[in-house]
């Protein structure tokens, strides 16, 4: 195949001239991932498609958003339910940037500690969990000192 | 940087070994004015008559004042006002926060909003530090030591904060023992026998009081409450069980003590309180010097 049939080809599955491609998200979570990011607010074009084969997943999302670029703490919320989202920044039709989504070791913010009896479920207060585990997920609040399993966890 | 105690795990051995030297020192000479002009704000947002009587003594006995109240209802609280907004504005008047609350994770919150250090005088069922530190005191005063210390625990051990507080400070000395004696739904959490089986420290599980106990250095009582039960024919079941009488005791060891963070209900017969091996009631008594041992360890004032 020749470099410009390959990029021709390429073309067609990002389709987009600027923007962000997410890849590799698990298709069950492709909703929550629209609404943590705050896609249904975004005035550009998206495109999205689930239930594409993958070797390593089984099956994958993907979503494609033309003209808009994640700061690093947007994409930290995915990285709870996107465990293995890979994004591809496109300028021009070129992929100029491939970033890898991680857990962090510590997530403040978006996610609610599970124990109704902590504080910061009582008060206006931003949430902090030590990872302490992140396959599977588990959240220690730095507060009531309980521990968040994955199944457990509720995006704020 | 300003000292808190809100959990016992922040504290190193070092910080451990240093209060309990300075709470043989004010058992030596309790009255001692080193707060002499401070003032220090004590905050029950919910009753603990017991623990307010035994920090508020341990103030008085080091000159110090106190401000504060003793249930969230006569307070600003009971019109409404935040935990944030109440710590800002007491935090402008005194030099130290004591404070317990029902809500868990109250007491680091506190400390984040606080210019002043706070000791944690219980938040929920989370953390109570200084009742571990008093225990620890009475585990070296009756053995002459904390390390090579065989502990039985028993009665509630899934929900009881004091054994786990207990269990993670004995940790931090040598060779420390644990046996678990408790219902099989107040068991040990597994992530507490996974922290000693990930440490290689001993464990051993019973669920009944025989004589097993006559390796024990320590008994350390808690409470089996019927609340805690699902089923009503379970505590039925297993209230009677965990239940230590005199008679219990004879071929314990002569140096064992029993403690229990009181109040007690029936988990202990009143027929062991004549027996020397009965330390729950000194043990209260040892909390006094303790607190004043905190004290002054996070004001630096000895
Ligand atoms: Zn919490």
């Amino acid at each position: 195949m020749s470099d410009s049939l390959k990029k021709k080809l390429k073309l067609k599955v990002s389709a987009i001239n600027d923007g962000t491609v997410i890849d590799h998200i698990p298709s069950e979570n492709l909703f929550k991932v629209i609404s943590i990011l705050g896609l249904e607010r975004v005035k550009s074009q998206i495109t999205f498609g689930f239930n594409f084969e993958s070797e390593k997943m089984g099956s994958k999302a993907i979503i494609k958003v033309s003209d808009v670029f994640f700061e690093d703490d947007e994409i930290n919320k995915i990285s709870l339910i996107a465990r293995n989202a890979k994004l591809n920044i496109i300028r021009d039709y070129e992929v100029v940037e491939k970033r890898i989504v991680e857990v962090p070791d510590k997530v403040i913010g978006i996610v609610k500690c599970f124990n109704p009896k902590c504080i910061t479920n009582n008060e206006e207060i931003t949430t902090y969990f030590n990872v302490i585990s992140k396959n599977p997920l588990d959240l220690k609040c730095k507060y009531c000192e309980k521990i968040t399993h994955e199944h457990q966890m509720v995006i704020k | 940087m300003k000292k808190d105690l809100i959990s016992i795990t922040d504290y190193s051995k070092e910080d451990y070994l240093r209060i309990l030297k300075l709470a043989a020192d004010f058992e030596e000479n309790p009255n001692q004015r080193l707060l002499e002009g401070k003032v220090v704000a004590s905050l029950f947002f919910e009753p603990s008559t017991r623990t307010r009587l035994s920090f508020e003594t341990a103030i008085n006995r080091l000159g110090g004042r106190i401000v504060g109240f003793s249930d969230a209802g006569s307070s600003s609280v009971s019109k409404g006002e935040t935990l944030h907004d109440t710590i800002r504005m007491v935090s402008n008047y005194v030099d130290l926060i004591v404070m317990r609350h029902p809500l868990e994770g109250s007491a680091r919150y506190a400390a984040e909003v606080a210019d002043v250090p706070v000791i944690n005088a219980g938040d929920g069922a989370n953390q109570h530090p200084t009742q571990t530190l008093l225990d620890m005191y009475s585990i070296l005063k009756t053995q002459g030591r904390l390390d090579n210390i065989n502990i039985f625990m028993i009665g509630d051990l899934k929900y009881g904060r004091t054994v786990h507080s207990l269990l993670m400070a004995m940790t931090e000395f040598k060779n420390p023992i644990f046996n678990f004696i408790a219902p099989e739904e107040l068991s040990m959490p597994e992530e507490y026998k996974m922290f000693l089986a990930d440490k290689g420290i001993r464990y051993f599980e019973h669920t009944e009081i025989n004589d097993n106990i006559n390796h024990a250095d320590i008994i350390y009582m808690t409470r089996v409450q019927k609340e805690r039960f699902m089923d009503p024919i379970e505590y039925e079941k297993v209230k009677n069980v965990y239940i230590l009488k005199n008679d219990m005791l004879k071929g314990t060891k002569p140096n064992m003590r029993i403690l229990h963070p009181l109040p007690r209900i029936n988990e202990i017969h009143p027929d062991v309180d004549k027996n020397e091996k009965a330390y729950y009631f000194t043990q209260a008594r040892n909390g006094v010097f303790t607190r004043q041992a905190i004290i002054a360890h996070i004001l630096n004032l000895k």
